[in-house]
């Protein structure tokens, strides 16, 4: 694999937060604390590590990725756009009336979206199915889940992890954007994670930490990932909720939202400062 | 003994009566693994007692087995659909319609993906083993999610051409059948399947009983007692599909006999009476009518037999409540023609 160019990964993940921005004024509100959170992991996958193709988006051997945290399709979508699987001018149709994009992302609608997501818990045992059929079919793609650490109060991730581990499924690869809140709280208020990676490695996973926004920690954490063998990976990647927004960043409110043109304007700013 | 064989779609009564339809279903998934390398199986502890394990056997590279996870199963068997195979998975009818509904609504129905679920030990064929491995909910379920095809066969030969038609069915697939221990209606192979299609086992002009599953069998036996005892002509339809439903033999048997009685190992909410009744409502057409399963209520414990008695879902009750219907007031004047 090539290395990753810094610089031009932390521009990219610059560009993705101004269209989050942008695509939550169009959709008139949208979970953007945990889309910004997640910005520089969809920024560092779709532009270094994922092997996929915006004129193919059908293409057999794509590595595959699914955004079990579906909510966060307000950064997903607008990373696909970014990638080139279709034109920013899109997104100002999002949320509405027969539009392709929604809240949570429409894998029959949008072009470049694997997997439909939305309730979780969901992404991990189709991300491992995906994994398992790649081994079955003799593919060497991978698949890679997002997940939110939320999300991990799901019961069903631990039933996929126990198989994933079982199947030593070294070609599924999973993110958790660790940003530290849920709906109602910090996750160690509302239902403790903690000790979370060890969650993950009683369960018999391959376990690497890393800050979630510096680029270069982040793109080595998922480069050791991507070669990991014999067992899955899981990168639990600690992230802010609304990074890159001063008035989100670690806030509960970040959670989900709307803007008002001031409030839009200045988080441009803050973006454009940072 | 003799080597039992299934070889596809040519059977011999010897499989037909003795075997089971997931030992059926079982031998037919192995039967089209062999010319199919799309297909795999997927189970959550459960390849002996579903018989999916005949095709594990033979191809143990393309079984799944995750353990007592149904949540998983479903989502696994969405993830390798997802890459262009062909899953088959098999639980028991209860976690597959109940634990893990969302996943099979969300993961497979919303995106439209060719699993095919067989699920055994539906309705109360798993009687002893009480409500919490009964399944009479499973039809009303599954018929609600979009994109969702399902089959109750009548028998193992059923079953069979069930689990091959599936196959050629591009979207999700529920097939639902027992425990193994019911009486078979077919006595060969030699009959009609055809998806969405009802199949007449009987012809008749006083009174129509449509059903699926183990009242198939029940149904023609009772047919054949009242025309001895009562002298009457009773219609049996078929009616393995229950989604797609086949409204033409329902509006048929409306306009020719007047009188409708449902058969269904279900709660007599949501399931086959309540799809037959919906065509019937919007036909604006009008018949006596009576759907007999469970009447909203969790099944008591018992073995199969009995419990078939005492919901009236065996010969002498379906010939009980086909003279109930029959001395049912529908309507004086007989005129079709002057209705809506």
């Amino acid at each position: 694999m090539s290395k990753a160019n810094i610089q031009e990964l932390k521009a990219k993940a610059k560009e993705l937060r101004t269209d989050i921005i942008d695509t939550t004024v169009w959709a008139g509100s949208g979970h953007y604390g945990g889309s910004l959170s997640s910005a520089d992991i969809l920024t560092a996958l779709y532009f270094h590590f994922l092997k996929v193709d915006p004129d193919n988006p059908d293409w057999e051997d794509r590595d595959r990725f699914i955004l079990s945290k579906g909510h966060c399709a307000l950064g997903y979508i607008p990373c696909l756009s970014l990638k080139g699987f279709f034109p920013k001018e899109g997104l100002k149709n999002f949320n509405h009336f027969m539009s392709p994009f929604g809240m949570h992302p429409d894998s029959l609608k949008v072009k470049g979206c694997d997997v439909s997501t939305g309730s979780l818990g969901h992404g991990l045992p189709i991300g491992l199915g995906m994994a398992i059929g790649a081994k079955i079919l003799k593919k060497d793609y991978k698949t890679v889940v997002l997940l939110g650490d939320g999300e991990c109060n799901e019961g069903s991730n631990y039933e996929a992890m126990m198989a994933a581990a079982h199947y030593k499924a070294d070609n599924l690869l999973a993110i958790v954007d660790r940003n530290g809140f849920m709906i109602d709280g910090r996750t160690e208020d509302v239902m403790s994670l903690e000790p979370f990676a060890d969650k993950w490695k009683a369960f018999g996973w391959n376990v690497i930490e890393c800050d979630g926004h510096d680029m270069e920690k982040l793109c080595d954490a998922l480069e050791q990932a991507w070669e990991h063998k014999g067992e899955p990976t899981v990168v639990i990647a600690k992230t802010i909720k609304g990074k890159g927004v001063s008035f989100l960043e670690d806030t509960v409110v970040s959670h989900y939202g709307a803007f008002d043109s001031e409030q839009a304007a200045k988080a441009k700013q803050d973006i454009a400062n940072s | 003994m003799a080597e039992k064989i299934v070889t596809g779609t040519s059977w011999n009564m010897y499989d037909a009566n003795t075997m089971s339809a997931k030992e059926i279903y079982g031998r037919v998934l192995k039967k089209l693994a062999e010319d199919n390398d799309k297909i795999v199986g997927v189970t959550a502890d459960l390849e002996k007692s579903t018989n999916i394990g005949i095709f594990g056997k033979a191809f143990p590279d393309r079984m799944i087995n995750v353990g007592i996870a149904e949540q998983n199963l479903f989502g696994v068997a969405a993830g390798l659909a997802k890459v262009g195979l062909i899953p088959f998975a098999s639980t028991f009818a209860v976690f597959a319609a109940l634990r893990a509904a969302e996943q099979v609504r969300t993961d497979i129905c919303y995106q439209n993906l060719p699993v095919k679920i067989i699920a055994t030990h539906g309705g109360v064929s798993f009687g002893q083993a009480g409500s919490t491995h009964h399944c009479t909910e499973d039809v009303a379920i599954m018929r609600s999610f979009p994109n969702m095809t399902v089959i109750i066969p009548a028998d193992g030969a059923e079953t069979g051409r069930a689990v091959e038609a599936a196959l050629n069915i591009p979207g999700p697939v529920y097939i639902r059948v027992g425990r193994g221990f019911e009486p078979p209606y077919h006595k060969d192979n030699d009959f009609n399947f055809e998806v969405g299609k009802g199949e007449i086992i009987r012809e008749g002009t006083d009174i129509t009983i449509i059903t699926c599953g183990i009242g198939v069998v029940q149904s023609a036996f009772a047919s054949d007692e009242l025309k001895r005892q009562d002298g009457l002509s009773v219609r049996v339809i078929n009616m393995h599909t229950i989604k797609p439903i086949d409204k033409d033999i329902i509006i048929s048997a409306v306009k020719e006999t007047r009188r409708i009685v449902t058969i269904e190992e279900h709660n007599v909410i949501g399931g086959l009476g309540d799809a037959v009744a919906a065509v019937i409502a919007e036909s604006g057409k009008g018949c006596s009518f009576k759907k007999i399963g469970l009447q909203d209520e969790f099944a008591t414990v018992g073995y199969p037999e009995d419990l078939y008695s005492h919901y009236k879902l065996d010969t002498s009750g379906i010939v009980d409540s086909v003279r109930e219907v029959m001395g049912m007031e529908f309507e004086a004047d007989e005129d079709w023609n002057d209705e809506v």
